[in-house]
C-alpha cells in the first residue's frame, strides 16, 4: 500500500460520507426545498473529491513513467468537469427552486409567505 | 491481490452506483414534478463522476470528455424543464 492509496482512501472517505448523505437526505427530507437544499450541495462537494481521486491517479502515472501525454490530458479534462459542474450545478439547481416557488409549492410547515406580497 | 488506488476507485464507483439507484427511485417516488427535477439533476451528477471514475479506471480519456459534454447538456435539459413548468404555470393563471 503505497502513499497514494493512503490519500486516495481520505478522499474516498470524505467524497463517499457526502455523496451518500446527499442521497439519503433526497429521501428523508419532507418538501422540495430542502431535498434541493440536500441533494444539491452534498453531491457537488462529493464530487470534487472524485474528481481529486481522478487527478490522483493521473499524477501517479506521470510520476511512475508513462510520457506518452494522456496522462496529463486526463488531469486537464477531469479539471474541466470539475469546473464546468461547480458552474452549472448551483445555477441549474437555482433555476429548479424558483420554477418550485413560481408553480405554487409551499415549504412543509409553512405559516407565513413573504413573498405573497412581492409578486 | 495488492490494494492500491486503482481498488479505491472501484470501491467508489460501487458506492455511486448504489446512490444512483436509490436516487432513481426518488425519480418514481416523487409526489410532485420539482421533486422529478431534483433527483433528475442529482443522478446527472452522479452519472458525470462515474463517468470519470470509469474513464480513469480503463485509461480511457475519451469517457472523460464525454462527461464534459454530459454536463453542459444536463444543465441546458435542466434549465428546460425549468423553463417549462414556469411558463405552463403562467398560462393555467391566465
Amino acid at each position: 500500500m503505497d502513499v497514494y492509496a493512503i490519500i486516495a482512501i481520505v478522499f474516498a472517505l470524505v467524497s463517499m460520507f457526502f455523496m451518500l448523505l446527499g442521497v439519503f437526505g433526497l429521501f428523508r427530507f419532507p418538501d422540495v426545498y430542502t431535498r434541493l437544499h440536500a441533494a444539491t450541495k452534498c453531491t457537488t462537494f462529493g464530487s470534487i473529491f472524485v474528481m481529486l481521486i481522478v487527478v490522483l491517479v493521473g499524477i501517479r502515472g506521470l510520476v511512475e513513467g508513462g510520457n506518452d501525454g494522456s496522462y496529463i490530458t486526463m488531469i486537464v479534462h477531469t479539471l474541466l468537469v470539475l469546473v464546468a459542474l461547480l458552474i452549472t450545478n448551483p445555477t441549474g439547481s437555482h433555476a429548479i427552486a424558483r420554477a418550485a416557488r413560481r408553480t405554487g409549492l409551499k415549504p412543509d410547515p409553512a405559516v407565513v409567505d413573504e413573498f405573497e406580497e412581492v409578486d | 491481490m495488492s490494494f492500491g488506488i486503482m481498488e479505491v476507485l472501484l470501491i467508489c464507483l460501487a458506492l455511486m452506483s448504489i446512490g444512483l439507484i436509490l436516487t432513481l427511485l426518488r425519480l418514481f417516488l416523487g409526489p410532485t414534478a420539482p421533486d422529478r427535477v431534483v433527483a433528475l439533476d442529482t443522478m446527472n451528477t452522479i452519472v458525470v463522476c462515474l463517468m470519470v471514475g470509469l474513464g480513469a479506471y480503463y485509461l480511457e480519456v475519451v469517457l472523460i470528455d464525454i462527461a464534459i459534454v454530459y454536463a453542459l447538456l444536463s444543465f441546458v435539459s435542466t434549465l428546460f424543464i425549468a423553463r417549462y413548468m414556469e411558463r405552463t404555470k403562467e398560462k393555467e393563471v391566465e
